[in-house]
């Protein structure tokens, strides 16, 4: 069987979730990896090298520059004839798309897959991450979307797809693109990180969020995500929140700076390998999933630990 | 122009759900029950369309038993003009839930279709695309601003990275994401009052609706706990065991 995957790019370099959904595609089937876009010769070079993708679908039209999903999910219709499975990150992208994808093939899609037990049956989590439920399909189209930290990254390199170019759909004219904002950064990616400083309410301001945590995750090479709280106060933006509505991590190392702990941010990091926690309440909820708690004021500890690991470094 | 705003009751967002022991089902005879907080979001900015004058009427659907009149009628009290209860004690998916909005969303001829982005009990994400996909209309998801401008609707979209404004034409799906709106707390009064606003039923077979469950459930599960941790004394304790666990 084959499995078709969406690839999420900017038009200039495919998205690292992209090695993650193809990790899971190749549990049900030889990948094939499709790319829509505007002028994506590169980008398919790109895609074709990445280890265990068999061929690379490049679909190259004007209407499919700005990810729209109204022009992109017809186009995954419209290619589904060949394939059972069709796949792509459980990321804003993915969800945008797929479910879109799904109703076109009158399929019911399964979001968030973080586990394939066979070409019919995953597991994925329901309530915030508090329950896992396992669901089988025999729908004749499944669409799915893949929990990035819960597969591996794909090697980059090593592989050798044959490129092939699809048909265009024809244009929708449903949606236009208007303008893009997006937060500068040259911090690692927060889903992709190996080390996340995460900070909450306890910090008190967006001065004293980037005045601690800076220094801290520049000191660990670390990106910085939020909680809701934080956010919502806005000591940063809303895409470094970490949570059920937010994005899910998975990194080696998740420091929470002044953050309680509701279910609803547990539900974003608590795959993470090892949790450190700062927080002077000691009976705040993050102490239950944390590895290493420290009960302290945080405008006490966080500099402390940030000249220890500077020292270090 | 007309606005369709679909709510779901969900177990209340501050319950933390328990898995009945033998793994069959989810364990949510005697809890809380409310509005989907996104849900929430997606009637305030509905009423406050129409409190702009943007929007003519207010129409907050609901698909479930008997106690989803419950959630209409917080709705109501929020200022949603009517409400549509689809009537059904079977579990709906997302799929089947787009099916039946779109019969309601044809007969209400409504223009701006709102919903949450999510449900925070099945955690889909699914229902506002799939209902944009069966009507062949635009979708405006994880709205974070929404602007109606003639017969265009301009939306503000949170995206990994930061944001994007795109424009759609009508009739347009949008879901909301948290930061569209703070909700107003519902008084008591607009409670008492929304109790005499009108509610009409319908069935799901009188809609000509297939629900039937597509996914079968082989079983719950709850997560492995993470292993109790330890409290340090300091830094210095922290970084040796940060150093011991090679996390650093």
């Amino acid at each position: 069987m084959t499995v078709l995957v969406l690839a999420e790019h900017n038009g200039k370099t495919l998205n690292p979730s992209v090695l993650h959904a193809v990790t899971a595609a190749k549990q049900l089937g030889e990948v094939h990896v499709l790319l829509a876009g505007s002028d994506i010769g590169a980008l398919a070079a790109q895609a074709a090298q990445i280890e265990g993708v068999a061929k690379v679908l490049a679909a190259d039209a004007a209407h499919y520059a700005e990810n729209l999903a109204e022009e992109i999910a017809p186009l995954l219709a419209s290619l589904a004839g060949a394939y059972r499975h069709l796949l792509a990150a459980a990321n804003v992208y993915g969800k945008n798309i797929m479910p879109r994808v799904a109703a076109l093939l009158d399929s019911q899609q399964v979001s968030d897959v973080v586990e394939i037990i066979n070409e019919n049956t995953f597991v994925r989590p329901i309530y915030a991450g508090n329950v896992f439920i396992t669901v089988s399909s025999q729908d004749p189209h499944l669409v799915l979307t893949v929990r990035s930290s819960s597969f591996d990254k794909a090697s980059a390199s090593g592989g050798n797809a044959q490129i092939d170019s699809v048909t265009a759909t024809a244009p929708q004219n449903l949606s236009r693109f208007v303008s893009r904002k997006l937060t500068e950064s040259d911090r690692p990616d927060l889903t992709q990180a190996r080390v996340v400083v995460s900070g909450g309410r306890g910090l008190g301001s967006a001065e004293q969020f980037d005045a601690l945590l800076t220094p801290l995750a520049d000191a660990l090479g670390a990106a910085i995500g939020a909680s809701r709280a934080a956010v919502d106060a806005e000591y940063a933006p809303n895409d470094y929140q970490v949570g059920q509505t937010g994005k899910i991590v998975a990194p080696e190392l998740y420091v929470a700076v002044g953050i309680s702990g509701a279910i609803q941010h547990i539900a974003g990091m608590q795959d993470s390998k090892v949790v450190v926690a700062i927080n002077k309440d000691p009976d705040a909820p993050i102490f239950n999933v944390a590895d290493f708690g420290l009960v302290g004021d945080l405008f006490d500890v966080v500099p402390k630990l940030t000249a220890a690991l500077q020292v270090n470094a | 122009m007309k606005a369709l705003v679909a709510v779901k009751r969900v177990v209340d967002y501050n319950v933390k759900v328990r898995v009945k022991a033998d793994g069959s089902d989810v364990d949510i005879g005697n809890v809380k029950m409310s509005m989907n907080p996104f849900d929430e979001i997606a009637v305030e900015e509905a009423v406050r369309l129409k409190e702009a004058g943007k929007v003519s009427e207010v129409v907050a659907v609901s698909i479930g038993g008997k106690k989803a009149e419950d959630t209409l009628r917080t709705a109501l009290a929020m200022g949603a003009d009517r409400a549509v209860h689809i009537e059904t004690e079977s579990s709906v998916e997302p799929l089947a839930v787009a099916k039946l909005l779109k019969k309601i969303a044809e007969r209400e001829e409504a223009q701006l279709l709102l919903l949450g982005k999510q449900a925070i009990d099945d955690d889909a994400n699914q229902t506002a695309q799939m209902l944009a996909a069966l009507m062949n209309a635009p979708q405006a998801t994880f709205a974070g601003k929404i602007e109606v401008n003639g017969g265009e609707v301009l939306v503000t979209r949170e995206i990994d990275g930061g944001e994007e404004t795109l424009a759609f034409r009508l009739p347009v799906v949008v879901s909301a994401d948290l930061r569209l709106n703070e909700p107003r707390f519902v008084k008591l009064p607009s409670l008492m009052q929304a109790k005499k606003k009108p509610l009409e039923k319908h069935t799901v077979e009188e809609l000509g609706v297939d629900i039937s469950p597509r996914l079968a459930v082989a079983k719950y599960a709850e997560p492995k706990p993470r292993q109790a941790g330890i409290k340090v004394a300091d830094v210095d304790e922290l970084l040796a065991k940060l150093k011991e666990a090679k996390a650093i």
